[in-house]
This record gives C-alpha cells, sequence and structure tokens, in this order.
C-alpha cells in the first residue's frame, strides 16, 4: 500500500469520483423524477424534483381509491392497477413454480445420468431458447384458440393459456441446476442408493435440500420474467380486467391521453418491490447470466 | 455419474413400504389419466378437421405413454415434462410458423373451407314480389306491426298478419306473427314515427306461422328472406336469384364468380413461395423491408457497442483498487436493470414526451431547442438509442466485471513495473483478455436486441410510418415488430406474409445462435 500518494493519482481519483457521480446522477434522474411526479399535483405538472404542490391524489389511484379534490369533483381510479398487480402476482408464481418442477427435475437427470441423446438435447435446448416467443405468436394463439373451444379455461384471454405458454421457456432455468447439481459431490447420493433409495428418493431426500438456495434463485429469475413478460400477454389477454401489468401499463400513456400522473404513482407501486427482489438476488443473478455462456 | 437401476439392467428397486407403492400406482394413474386425455383433445381435433393440432396431441400422448411405460426409458421420465413444454411451446409453434409461411392464412382467408361455404350457404336474400306493407298500430301503451300483402295470395293464405306487442321482442330472435282477419283497432302511426324507430325496425325479423323469416325490405315494407346459394353435387354454389354460379377456387382460396370476381371471405390454401417471392419482389413490401432490415442490424450492431464502451469503462473504473465507495456506485449503476423494463420504457416515453416531456423542457431552456422525438425518424432512432444503451449498459456493467476479476493481478504489476499507465492497463491488458470469453455473450446480447420488440412496442409502436408501403411499416420497426404488426395489427392480419418473414429471422437467429455455440465451447 502506497502511503504518500502522488499529486497526480489525488486529481485523478477526484477526476474518477466526479465522472462517476455525474454518470450517476443522469442514470438515477429518470427514477427520482418519477418517484416526485407521482406526488405532483395534475397529470402534467412541471417543477423542481421536490415537489412544491403537494398532492396524494395519483397514489389513492394507483389503490384504487377514489379521491375528493379540494373543490368537490370526485376523481374515480382510471384503471384497476391493484387487480393488474394481482393477475400479474397470481400468473408469475403458479408458472414459476411450474418452471421451477419441470427444470429441476430435468436439471438432475442431465447432471447425474447417462442416457441416450443427452448432448444433443442440452445442445438443442440452447439453440431454441435463442428463438423471440415473438415470433411464435401467430403459432401461439391458433394453438390457444382452438384449445380454448375444447378445455375454455385454456382459451385464449385466459390466466391458464399465459401460463401454460410460459413453460417453453426452461432451457435458461435447466443450465443453471444443472450447475449446480453438477457442483455437488454425488457420493451422498451413491450411498444412499447403495443403501436401496430409488433414484427419486435419492434425488428428492438428499439432492433436493442441498439445493435450496439455487431453487430460490431460480423461482425469483423465473418470477421476474414472468411479470416482466409483454408480447405473449398482449396478444393472449383481451379484456381489460384479465390484463397483466405489463400489458396494463402502457394505457396509461395511450396516444392522445397521457395520465404522467397516474402512471407515476402505479409505477412506483408496482415496480418498487420488484426492483427490491431483483437488487437482493443481484449476486446470483449475475452468475446466472454468464452461466449459459461461458460455463458451460 | 450414475444410472439407474433399470438401464444397467439390475432387478427394479422394490419397495415393501406401503405408502412408497401407492405413490407408484398414483404416478401410473395420473400417466393415464393424462395419456387419456391427450387422446380426447386427439380426437375431437381430428374430428374438426384441425389435423396439425391432432397430430401435436398425437405425438404428445405417444411420448408420454412410451417414456412413462418403458421401464428402461426411466432417466427420460425426469426431462419428459421439461421437454414436452419446449416442444409444444417453442417448436411446434416454429414448425407451425414455417407451414403457414407457405400459405394465404390471413383475416380475408381465416376459415376452414367447410365454415366458408356454410356462411354463403347460411346467406340470405330479400324476394321481391312478396313484400307486405306494415303499420305501426299503437293499441294503449302497446305498439304492434299490422302487415299486409302487396299481392293478395303471394305469401300462401295469410295475407293479413298481425306481431305480438314490439315490447316483447327478445334480440337476437325473431317476432312471432299471427295471421288475421282484419287491421288491429287502434291508432295508425305515421312516417315520422316510423323513421324515428328505424333502426330498431331494421334490427327486427318476424318469422310467420310457416316459418319464413320477414325484415324490413323499406320505409314501408317488410320482405320474407330466402336462402341466396344452393349448394350443388360438385362443389359450387348457385346463386338462387340471377341463376349464376360461384366455383371453389382452390388456388386462391376464394369461390371466384362466373366474371372472375373473387367473393370474400375465403378459406386458407398452399400458396408455395408466394410470400417469399413478395417479399424480395413486390417494391411496396422490399422497399420498407429492406430499410427495417438495415435498421434492425444497425440498431443491434449500435447498441452492443455503445453498452459494451460504457459497461467496460465503467467497470474498468470499478475495478481501480484506490476508489472508495464502489459498493455504492455498483448498485446504482444497476439499478437501470433492476427496474423492470416495462416501467422505465415507459417512464422514458413520458419522459421524451415533445410538448410536456421534461427533456425537451430542459433541453427548450439550456439551448432553446426542442426535437421532434416522436415524429421525426432520425430523432425516433436517437432516441431508442438512448433509452436502449440507458436500459442494456449494466448487463455489459456486470459481465466486465466478473471477467475483469478473473485477471490475474501479477500483469498489471509487470506493467507497473515497466511504467504502464492506466490507459496502457485498459487497452494492453484488460480489454484483449476479456475480448474472447465476452465474444459469445456479445453475440447473444446482439441477437437479443435484434429482436427486442418490448422495447420499440412500448416506446415508439414503430412509428412514424414509412410512406407508400402498403404494409403496416414504421421507420423505427425492428423486424419482430414489423412482423408482429403485420400479423395483430391494422386491418389486413396477413399470418402468411409475418410468418414468412419469421421463418427469415429464425434462420438468421439459428445462424446467430450455431456461431454462439461454436465460440463459446459449450461442453455437456
Amino acid at each position: 500500500m502506497a502511503m504518500v500518494q502522488p499529486r497526480s493519482i489525488r486529481a485523478r481519483k477526484l477526476g474518477a469520483h466526479l465522472a462517476l457521480l455525474g454518470f450517476v446522477s443522469l442514470v438515477v434522474f429518470p427514477l427520482l423524477l418519477v418517484i416526485s411526479i407521482s406526488f405532483r399535483e395534475g397529470n402534467f405538472a412541471t417543477g423542481s424534483l421536490i415537489p412544491e404542490r403537494f398532492s396524494l391524489e395519483h397514489w389513492a389511484l394507483a389503490f384504487g381509491i377514489p379521491w375528493e379534490r379540494p373543490d368537490g369533483t370526485v376523481v374515480q381510479p382510471p384503471f384497476p392497477v391493484m387487480l393488474w398487480l394481482w393477475n400479474s402476482i397470481k400468473v408469475a408464481v403458479a408458472s414459476s413454480l411450474m418452471i421451477l418442477a419441470l427444470s429441476t427435475t430435468s436439471a438432475y437427470a442431465f447432471a447425474r445420468m447417462r442416457f441416450a441423446g443427452k448432448a444433443p438435447i442440452l445442445k438443442g435446448m440452447l439453440i431454441f431458447q435463442m428463438f423471440p416467443a415473438v415470433l411464435s405468436l401467430v403459432a401461439l394463439y391458433a394453438l390457444f384458440d382452438r384449445l380454448g373451444q375444447l378445455v375454455p379455461w385454456l382459451g385464449l384471454n385466459t390466466h391458464g393459456a399465459l401460463i401454460l405458454a410460459s413453460l417453453g421457456a426452461v432451457a435458461l432455468h435447466i443450465w443453471t441446476i444443472k450447475g449446480y447439481f453438477e457442483s455437488i459431490d454425488g457420493s451422498l447420493e451413491e450411498a444412499a442408493m447403495v443403501d436401496g433409495a430409488s433414484t427419486w428418493q435419492a434425488f428428492y431426500h438428499i439432492l433436493l435440500p442441498l439445493s435450496v438456495p439455487i431453487l430460490m434463485v431460480v423461482f425469483i429469475l423465473a418470477f421476474i420474467m414472468s411479470i416482466m413478460e409483454y408480447p405473449m400477454a398482449s396478444v393472449l389477454l383481451l379484456d381489460e380486467d384479465k390484463l397483466t401489468l405489463a400489458v396494463g401499463a402502457q394505457q396509461y400513456l395511450a396516444e392522445h391521453n397521457q395520465r404522467w400522473g397516474d402512471f407515476a404513482a402505479a409505477a412506483v407501486l408496482s415496480g418498487l418491490p420488484i426492483t427490491l427482489a431483483f437488487l437482493l438476488c443481484q449476486r446470483w443473478i449475475a452468475g446466472g447470466l454468464t452461466a449459459g455462456g461461458v460455463k458451460g | 455419474m450414475f444410472v439407474t437401476n433399470a438401464s444397467r439392467g439390475l432387478p427394479r428397486h422394490r419397495s415393501r413400504a406401503p405408502a412408497e407403492r401407492y405413490s407408484r400406482w398414483a404416478l401410473r394413474a395420473l400417466t393415464a389419466l393424462l395419456v387419456l386425455g391427450t387422446l380426447w383433445l386427439v380426437v375431437a381435433f381430428h374430428l374438426r378437421g384441425q389435423w396439425m393440432f391432432s397430430l401435436l396431441f398425437l405425438v404428445l400422448g405417444a411420448s408420454l405413454a412410451i417414456v412413462f411405460g418403458k421401464r428402461q426409458l426411466m432417466s427420460h421420465r425426469y426431462i419428459f415434462p421439461a421437454l414436452a413444454g419446449m416442444g409444444v411451446f417453442v417448436i411446434f409453434p416454429l414448425v407451425y410458423t414455417i407451414g403457414i409461411s407457405f400459405s394465404n392464412y390471413s383475416s380475408s382467408n381465416l376459415l376452414s373451407e367447410e365454415r366458408v361455404r356454410a356462411q354463403f350457404l347460411d346467406q340470405t336474400y330479400q324476394a321481391e314480389g312478396q313484400a307486405f306493407d306494415f303499420e305501426l298500430v299503437r293499441e294503449g301503451n302497446r305498439t304492434r306491426l299490422y302487415l299486409e300483402a302487396e299481392a293478395s295470395g303471394a305469401a300462401g293464405e295469410a295475407s293479413r298478419l298481425v306481431s305480438r306487442p314490439l315490447a316483447q321482442a327478445v334480440e337476437g330472435q325473431p317476432l312471432a306473427v299471427e295471421p288475421t282477419q282484419a287491421a288491429p283497432s287502434g291508432e295508425a302511426l305515421g312516417i315520422r314515427e316510423v323513421i324515428a324507430n328505424r333502426e330498431a325496425l331494421e334490427a327486427l325479423s318476424l318469422v310467420t306461422p310457416d316459418g319464413t323469416e320477414l325484415q324490413m325490405a323499406g320505409l314501408r315494407s317488410f320482405a320474407p328472406m330466402l336462402p341466396r346459394f344452393e349448394a350443388s353435387p360438385d362443389g359450387s354454389l348457385t346463386d338462387l336469384r340471377d341463376g349464376t354460379t360461384l366455383t371453389p377456387n382452390q388456388e386462391t382460396g376464394f369461390f371466384v364468380t362466373e366474371d372472375g370476381e373473387r367473393l370474400t371471405p375465403g378459406w386458407p390454401v398452399s400458396v408455395g413461395l408466394d410470400n417469399y417471392t413478395k417479399i424480395f419482389t413486390d417494391p411496396d413490401i422490399r422497399g420498407p423491408f429492406l430499410q427495417i432490415f438495415v435498421w434492425t442490424f444497425v440498431f443491434a450492431g449500435l447498441t452492443v457497442a455503445f453498452t459494451l464502451a460504457l459497461g467496460f469503462t465503467l467497470a474498468a473504473l470499478l475495478q481501480w483498487d484506490q476508489l472508495r465507495g464502489k459498493a455504492v456506485y455498483r448498485t446504482l449503476l444497476i439499478l437501470p436493470y433492476a427496474v423492470p423494463a416495462f416501467i422505465s420504457i415507459l417512464i422514458f416515453k413520458g419522459m421524451f414526451n415533445q410538448h410536456h416531456g421534461e427533456i425537451n423542457l430542459i433541453l427548450e431552456n439550456l439551448f432553446g431547442i426542442s426535437p421532434d422525438w416522436f415524429t421525426d425518424p432520425a430523432m425516433a432512432r436517437t432516441m431508442l438509442l438512448i433509452v436502449n444503451t440507458w436500459l442494456g449498459y449494466p448487463y455489459m456493467l456486470l459481465l466486465c466485471m466478473g471477467l475483469i476479476q478473473s485477471i490475474p493481478r501479477d500483469l498489471y504489476e509487470a506493467s507497473a513495473v515497466d511504467g504502464g499507465g492506466p490507459l496502457t492497463n485498459m487497452l494492453r491488458i484488460t480489454l484483449p483478455l476479456i475480448l474472447k470469453p465476452l465474444t459469445p455473450l456479445l453475440i447473444a446480447a446482439f441477437a437479443f436486441n435484434f429482436n427486442n420488440f418490448v422495447l420499440i412496442a412500448l416506446l415508439t409502436g414503430g412509428k412514424p410510418d414509412i410512406l407508400g408501403a402498403s404494409t403496416p411499416a414504421g421507420t423505427t420497426d425492428l423486424l419482430v415488430s414489423y412482423t408482429y404488426r403485420i400479423a395483430f395489427q391494422d386491418a389486413g392480419q396477413n399470418f402468411g406474409l409475418a410468418a414468412a418473414i419469421a421463418t427469415l429471422i429464425f434462420l438468421l437467429v439459428v445462424g446467430l445462435s450455431w456461431l454462439n455455440l461454436r465460440l463459446s465451447k459449450v461442453k455437456v
């Protein structure tokens, strides 16, 4: 450690701090702005970051509570934000649980077993996961349209269809869990099997309890992905009370009637929990990002 | 690494514990139920003539039965559910999309041929010469219709009819009329009342005791509705009004009149490579397609370049040992990645608003300019790149930070001994060393932005539109959003053309991911 720092280093450090601070303020500005706007009166009020005319109107509307203005007019909530959030959470929980179940079992097979077609299947999964869902929308639309005529709860405009359609995106999660399973020594399970446990028992009673952390991470990852899913939900869901948040939120900023203030409150309300969850898990998420590409 | 007892040929594990035996039977029962369920779907789809879906569920049910029925395939049972999910929701849509790219499936050719035929046979026309004059008659607070045949004896014996009170009419159901001897007593309302209630009367249909349906044919008359077409054994339809025939044309998927005019709706038929040749030869499609194609590459390339430059610089800065507060900077810098994209894109949409948006207010105050972010193509593209750089650089930052940490420290010490400055370190040591492991991830990022549908859909919707394009095409559209708009927006809904473009994108993505696999040398 250098005890005495030359002047040039100190100047450089100052420069770095200034540059970073400048950049960070540029990056954070939109987010602070939205929080500020959500407390401002009116839908296109301008002003400083700290609101001069403070109002909870947008927040009350976001929670679905009608708001009475000082002049006596009562404003009804424009959109059922809480219902959308609830729809999003419902779909996300159901689909992430199913994705978790599917990817854990297959990751176990890929990590621990030898069977025909293992390598091509794994590689094929990596290739197929790169196809954007937008392009298969015509086919998925047709599929659920026809399926809905036979099984109503799987038709268009149902959450069942949306949950089921998300089951295609398991490849990334399989790779993440498989990498974790491979880092656990298999001798415990082999010992259990020598003592008469079946393959399933070894998996369920020995490997799974050891892997709870990665299962949590995959669940949260799948949850966040499902909350943010836009194209599929925008085609499969039609009624206003069926929409998920990702599809519904854009109605605030429709072409001719932009409710900027109402949107700000709804955005902070629904975005904050997801952002916090993401920041808490960022360590594992960063690891998962490189897992598919580099570690293999 | 071990293999299951069954596939090693060892005796199968038999448990004497009842709970386990029951769960085994439960699994078998569940499998049987699922197989029966898919079989029911197979039959139902087959009966409706939708052979593709029937085939899909046949394959699904059969593989389910085989995998869970054969003991040698024990390992495959674990991967079957995930593979089935991918098969039904990724691979089947892919095959189906490629399939419809060779057809003219669109909003005008949507229904099957049988349904189209049934629709034509349902069409009716008003027979002239058998019409009834009508009057609205009010008795007390009830209003009825009184009909009198124009030519006596035209519609059987009943030449004078009176309807039930109009208040009893149920929407979508015909109202009964009964024969009567004389006009009902009551006040006959004049033509003014008829005009005032015209819409309700036009929606009304009456049914006589012998089943003929009557509808309003003019301000003074109701006329019977007769079926317009009659099916001939050779598949053609005969127009009963003028005796001409409509022949089904299996090349175009429409019924054609004798002088070659097409009648909508049609049904989907195979058109071979027409959709593909249209993309490359029809000037109204080729022009916008090429423009969007080039912009897609430019957009994805520039996004990767900008985000990488920014992310790498920041990562190099944050790696500097003597800098304090790195954790705080890091958390603040990855914030854009943590906020759900659909929210931050909409935030930018509001901020870039040309009239009340914060960005134009600031620019106006500082420089006196207010760019047209949403109506000028060049500005709209600039805005997309700015927003996407904001959204995408944290990913690059995280990747670069991870990779820089794995560079051995002694390289930098050696460089310091030789008098290398920070810039030399960054360009001669850090960059070359991380570029190689980064390449596959950059290709993946390129492929992702190549198909960055959500950004375009939420920020610009592809607008401003390209002038003179015959399909909905915008100057900021990427190939995916262009495809989406052809398929789901506006009147055309040309699924066939959209599927053809989607197939081309599939080929590009396959190329990219193959390259990616080669470069990253995935070991399985």
